[in-house]
């Protein structure tokens, strides 16, 4: 009796969890409204049998509850019945999967006025890449790809001087024109998905897949990755904005291409010692760091790091948080560097100044900062060396207060946080598995002992060198 | 997957149609004696079915390394690896075996003992004989270079090979404990049990022909 | 028996294939009949005993997986390896070491020989082995949670490269040691479920013909026959997958970048291991299936106190679910990447298989219909199976779609979808089973009380947690995330939702502590049970001893079947149950003749 009145209480409630529910479909932003339609025909169908069914069965619980004097009817089968039965549920799954069927043949089939692009997912980051003007991709490879070649580039191909890549977590769409999407995987399985465009698509190395959708509504939308990729799975985020066509074609022109990559300015670390004049006062003269300052060291982190971070400081991605106080400091300090040029310059000479490792200031529980490294190594190099492909800056050796200090503002949302921030948001929600108070310290402590390992590498290697000079 | 397929299909197409075939017209409710006979029940000794299953086990674990080796053969880094012709006398020696135990079935049949006996014999000597000489095509084919990471053709030689002779191995412990009895007297088991080993070799060197001509062909 | 084939054949030699009396091995010490037991009742229990240890394993790290994600800012013990780790171990662990070894392992053993009237399973010895395969099996699988790295985090499903290369937790011992108890696992089974196929073909007492098998037996029978076909799938994927580990083959590798690096690997397939995966994959949610579909039918039938309602099409419904359950492989892989055309093919394959399902679930209700309804112990947890099974069939209609997949694959309606239709509804008729023939196992009753609040708090937590999580999937909210961190498309309130899943998850866990002590309390405490205390039909009921001894049945003679096994509220009958084994009174005069000339020949035969 009371399992009969549980059941029909879960029956309405199921049903009212279901209309009252806040938690639904997000709102459509592509031309898949059919899938949702499929949705809708599946729900009718399969709630009708869900009600009808189970309220029988409670429907059955009390009518046939147990009587001693009474006694079950015997009957076996009833063909007439189990034939109607069967019938009818043939008619349902029929209903369901004919519109499905259907749907599915439309997304199979791209149409031919499609844009193409190309999403290309690694752990734990996506990049993209346009065809360029000539509308057609250049040969790309997996075995070319490279810290320098992050997209595998044929460098003879002529279609792929004029591709557009886009080494960013962030890509624009046009609004109402079809787009195809292919998709492409660097080290594991991904997943390219927009909840709002409800299509989605596994990348897979070794092989394109792709899918295809029509943006209709303008607006920022966040790519998931959905399919499980490694420890940073949880925080492989990626952004597409829709755009009107002026927006989209002002974005796409200021997109570099292929061509435009190579040829980029090297750096001169003569003319950079010049600039460098500007950071001595805070950063020191070998670029060791001043604590005293709030300056970091700079001396052996690498090129590409620094090269985003004076251009974050630049555009105000960087220091502009009220709560940034040094680094509301570093921002005026960098509009010094007013070319690409200059900080290449600048950047060269940081390139050879000494790399000695900064001294160790914290201490913690390395046993247990240990532990925690497995999350981090995983970008940051098992021996915190700094990977560029994870796009994750090197910590081992350097100053470890400004380590401890930038997980902090990472943690509390001063840093990292910022719309044009690539790879911060990233690093935001990864550091928050420093749940207390002592993880900082403890995984800083862990990262010193690494240091410890490369200075005395590192001093080995300057004997050596040394010893080569005497001679 | 169209070979691992194909014999699922049709696997469970003989069960399907002899599970219909026993229940389409019974009215299971209706209570009867039993009758002596119930079909199917009894009639094999259940070894020889257990056999029976345990080849349909080994069969779709084959039909799914060709089936994988039907999928990964048409990537582009294929690069098929040349056969030895010792393969073509290890093939035949397996055939002697599978003979030697098909002889020794007939003798079990007709109670002869020297018969079983020699059949036993070469049926293990020549499968002993045919796992030396796969070592041997395996220390020839490393030799010139064919290493198993190197390419997935040798990969799948490697694992194809090295998994059919495990299975042989395993026919050879059944085969041993024949021969035990074969010699100790014991006719009811040494029957069994040859009939069992002489259906094993004869599977064996079936997938061995259906391996080889794959790798022949490709 | 080998020559009988070659003889004329005598009504004497018809008779099934028993295991005498005689050849029996009855051992003496403690040792030989608790440990190195070739007794398929103990073997039984001890499958039962290490699968619900494990299983307990597994529930814990479900709910430390439920503690990160309802507290994401609590628990520093959780970090996101540790959680994939988690999610990894939890899933393998249920799937394989819990639900299929205690469903053929642990049910078959116990009942098919049973069931169907036989001494015990026709190879004893190698049941014996297949158990200490699978012992082994757990024991390599816990081992790994103790190697440099831990236990593998790539997900139950084990998908290449992210199994083998960096970035996944566990890619060093750990990966190895799972694919080698996996292996193991399969090795020890196959030993295992050639015994259960060829019982149920050979033993079957005289009168037990297929067609008057107790469902439970059909059920355990099918899922044999699909585990020894799809487990070679998982087998030969495991040793591909070790090949590309330990010596560099690129089976399922292509060429790729790890941790920043070029790898040495070079044109291999991942979708390949997908393939193989779920080939094996599909089929092992029918192997759990089907024998919670056969158990449940049996528990319903005899506490309705009704006939199960068209046997025949039940019957032929499982035959028809297994066999289909090889072409549907790749609806798990709609959005893997592979040749879309293929998701025509596998959709409608997948909505078919509806059908036959849909049919065992008209059945079980319309055996309530016009029933007697007991609403016992096991009962309620049937019924529970009943609705929660509903529920979960249902939403795999969605999933099964392959249009409805796209937007619904990778969230978490996948994860409420299978863990309603995969985990609660046969955990569910594990409970209902325990609870059912724990008098007969034990000799004793379980406290009725503590039965009862245990289904409650399991049945309608579970629902609690399961049943909002599929809104959680319609949002978008992705799988094997260890936190969500601040976004855009979940709304704030789902985390909310996050949190009381948790709570809910936490108290379920919880009531099973009720039910391990109702299990063992009720094993010294609990009230004498006799023989049927259920009044069912079948023959684990009509043992002369209970718990049955060693050899099951009369030491004389195996019982004869005279009808089939749901003879509930017959017309005219004494009583409102009529046992498998009672003769009709004219049958009961021409049994005695006919029986002393068969058991006669039968042993001169020997």
């Amino acid at each position: 009796m009371l399992l009969a009145v549980a059941l029909i209480i879960l029956i309405v409630g199921s049903v009212l969890f279901h209309i009252l529910s806040p938690w639904y479909l997000t709102p459509l932003a592509s031309n898949w409204s059919m899938i949702d339609f499929t949705i809708d025909v599946t729900f009718w169908v399969t709630g009708f049998v869900f009600v009808a069914v189970n309220a029988f069965m409670a429907y059955c619980i009390i009518k046939f509850r147990y009587n001693k004097e009474r006694r079950s009817e015997y009957q076996p089968e009833n063909h007439k019945l189990e034939l109607w039965l069967t019938g009818i549920t043939a008619v349902g799954v029929a209903a369901m999967l004919a519109p499905g069927l259907w749907v599915w043949a439309e997304f199979v089939t791209v149409p031919e006025d499609a844009d193409e692009i190309e999403a290309l997912g690694q752990q734990w980051h996506w990049s993209y890449r346009l065809p360029g003007d000539d509308g057609k991709f250049g040969n790309v490879d997996a075995k070319l790809i490279s810290d320098d070649n992050p997209f595998g580039m044929d460098p003879d191909d002529p279609h792929g001087q004029d591709d557009r890549l886009i080494e960013s977590n962030g890509v624009h769409l046009p609004v109402g024109r079809n787009v195809k999407i292919n998709l492409r995987a660097k080290d594991v399985l991904h997943n390219f998905t927009v909840p709002q465009f409800r299509v989605k698509m596994d990348m897979v190395p070794g092989l394109v897949s792709y899918l295809w959708l029509q943006p209709t509504e303008a607006g920022e939308y966040e790519v998931l990755c959905e399919e499980l990729c490694g420890i940073g799975h949880f925080a492989m985020r990626g952004k597409v904005v829709v755009d009107e066509a002026v927006d989209y074609d002002a974005w796409y022109a200021a997109q570099p291409t292929y061509a435009d990559i190579l040829a980029r300015p090297q750096g001169d670390p003569v003319a950079g010692q010049a600039r460098y004049a500007v950071c001595v006062a805070c950063h020191g003269a070998q670029g060791e760091g001043m604590q005293v300052m709030n300056a970091p060291k700079i001396a052996g982190q690498e090129d590409w790091y620094l090269r985003r971070q004076l251009n974050y400081y630049k555009t105000g991605v960087r220091g502009a948080h009220p709560q940034d106080v040094f680094g509301q400091q570093m921002a005026p300090m960098v509009m010094t560097l007013a070319t690409d040029q200059a900080m290449e310059d600048v950047i060269a000479y940081i390139g050879n100044l000494p790399d000695q490792p900064a001294a160790a200031t914290i201490t913690g529980d390395v046993a247990r900062g240990e532990d925690i490294w497995v999350t981090c190594g995983a970008c940051h190099g098992y021996e915190a060396q700094g990977l560029k492909s994870l796009n994750a800056p090197r910590m081992a050796g350097m100053t470890d207060w400004y380590l401890a200090r930038q997980l902090e503002n990472f943690k509390a949302n001063i840093r990292g946080r910022h719309e044009d921030d690539l790879y911060g948001w990233q690093m935001a929600e990864m550091a928050r598995v420093l749940k207390d108070d002592d993880a900082v310290n403890d995984v800083v402590a862990y990262v010193n002992t690494l240091g410890q390992t490369q200075v005395a590498a590192a001093s080995l290697q300057a004997g050596a060198a040394y010893a080569g000079a005497e001679e | 997957m169209t070979a691992t397929l194909v014999f699922l299909a049709l696997l469970m197409g003989a069960v399907v149609w002899w599970l219909v075939r026993q229940t389409i017209n019974v009215k299971p409710w209706v209570a009867s004696a039993p009758s002596g006979a119930q079909q199917g029940v009894g009639l094999v000794a259940p070894q020889k079915m257990a056999l029976g299953v345990l080849l349909a086990v080994i069969t779709s674990l084959f039909a799914l390394f060709i089936s994988a080796y039907s999928i990964r053969m048409e990537l582009s880094d294929w690069r098929p690896l040349p056969e030895p012709d010792l393969l073509w006398l290890n093939t035949a020696i397996l055939f002697v075996g599978s003979l030697g135990l098909q002889w020794a079935w007939r003798g079990a049949a007709r109670q002869q003992w020297p018969a079983i006996r020699v059949g036993l014999v070469v049926g293990g000597g020549c499968a002993l004989a045919f796992m030396a000489g796969q070592l041997l095509v395996w220390q020839d084919l490393a030799a010139s270079g064919y290493l198993i990471a190197s390419n997935p053709a040798n990969a799948f030689f490697y694992v194809l090979t090295g998994l059919h002779v495990l299975h042989l191995l395993g026919g050879l412990v059944v085969l041993a404990r024949t021969s035990g009895h074969a010699w100790s007297g014991a006719l009811a088991k040494a029957r069994l049990g040859v009939e069992l080993c002489a259906v094993y070799w004869h599977f064996l060197f079936v997938v061995w022909l259906i391996l080889f001509g794959l790798m022949l062909s490709t | 028996m080998a020559q009988v084939a070659h003889d004329a054949v005598t009504d004497a030699d018809l008779r099934p294939f028993e295991v005498a009396e005689e050849p029996l091995y009855h051992p003496k010490t403690f040792i030989g009949k608790y440990i190195w037991s070739q007794d398929a009742k103990v073997i039984a229990i001890q499958y039962a005993i290490t699968a619900i240890g494990i299983g307990l394993v597994a529930l814990v790290l479900s709910i430390l997986m439920r503690l990160q994600l309802g507290f994401p800012e609590s628990f520093s013990l959780i970090d996101p390896a540790n959680y994939l780790q988690f999610v990894t171990m939890h899933g393998m662990i249920m799937v394989i070491y819990l639900l299929t070894a205690l469903f053929l392992g642990g049910f078959g053993n116990y009942l098919i020989p049973l069931q169907i009237g036989a001494r015990d399973m026709v190879f004893p010895y190698a049941n014996m082995l297949s158990f200490w395969f699978y012992l082994a099996a757990v024991l390599i699988l816990v081992a790994s949670f103790f190697v440099p790295g831990g236990p593998t985090g790539a997900g139950w499903t084990l998908y290449p490269p992210q199994a083998v290369i960096g970035g996944t937790p566990g890619t060093g011992a750990g990966i190895i040691l799972m694919l080698i108890s996996l292996c193991v696992f399969i090795i020890g089974f196959t030993m295992g479920g050639l015994n259960y196929a060829v019982t149920v073909l050979q033993a079957r007492t005289r009168g037990m013909t297929l067609m008057r098998m107790p469902l439970t037996v059909w059920g355990i029978f099918m899922a044999t026959v699909l585990a020894l076909l799809a487990f070679p799938a998982l087998f030969v994927s495991c040793i591909m997958m070790i090949l590309d580990r330990l010596i560099g083959t690129s089976f399922f590798m292509p060429a790729m970048m790890s941790m920043g690096e070029q790898t040495a690997y070079d044109g291999g397939s991942p979708i390949l291991f997908q393939h193989l995966f779920w080939f094996f994959g599909h089929p092992e949610v029918y192997i759990v299936a089907l024998p919670a579909f056969g158990i449940v039918s049996d528990v319903l039938a005899t506490h309705a106190r009704k006939n199960i309602f068209g046997y025949r099409m039940m019957v032929w419904a499982i035959v028809a679910i297994g066999a289909l359950s090889f072409i549907v492989w790749a609806h798990h892989m709609y959005v893997s990447g592979m040749n879309p055309y293929f998701g025509f093919f596998f959709a409608t394959t997948t909505l078919i298989i509806a059908v036959p399902t849909a049919i065992k679930v008209y059945n079980w209700v319309l055996t309530l219909w016009r029933g007697n309804i007991q609403l016992t112990v096991p009962m309620l947890f049937s019924i529970g199976f009943i609705f929660t099974f509903i529920n979960g069939g249902l939403t795999g209609l969605f999933l099964g779609n392959v249009t409805v997949d796209l937007p619904l694959s990778d969230t978490y309606f996948v994860v409420a979808h299978f863990h309603m239709v995969m985990a609660v509804s046969p955990v569910l008729v594990v409970f209902g089973a325990i609870y059912h023939w724990y008098p007969k196992i034990t000799g004793r009753m379980f406290d009725e009380t503590l039965g009862k609040i245990h289904f409650w708090i399991t049945f309608l937590g579970s629902y609690a947690i399961y049943y909002p999580m599929h809104y959680l999937g319609f949002e978008g909210v992705p799988r094997r995330y260890y936190a969500y961190g601040e976004t855009a498309f979940m709304s704030e309130s789902a985390q909310d939702l996050n949190m009381a899943i948790s709570i809910a998850a936490i108290v379920v866990a919880l009531a099973q502590l009720i039910f391990i002590y109702n299990i063992i309390k009720s094993l010294f405490s609990g009230e004498k049970a006799g023989h049927n205390p259920w009044n069912a039909t079948t023959l684990e009921w009509q043992t002369p001893h209970t718990p049955p001894r060693h050899g099951n049945f009369d030491e004389d003679e195996l019982p004869s079947v005279y009808r089939w096994a749901y003879d509930y509220g017959v017309p005219g009958a004494k009583e409102d149950f009529i046992p498998q084994n009672v003769p009709s009174e004219e049958m009961a005069a021409a049994r005695v003749s006919g029986e002393a000339r068969a058991q006669g020949d039968g042993k001169a035969d020997r």
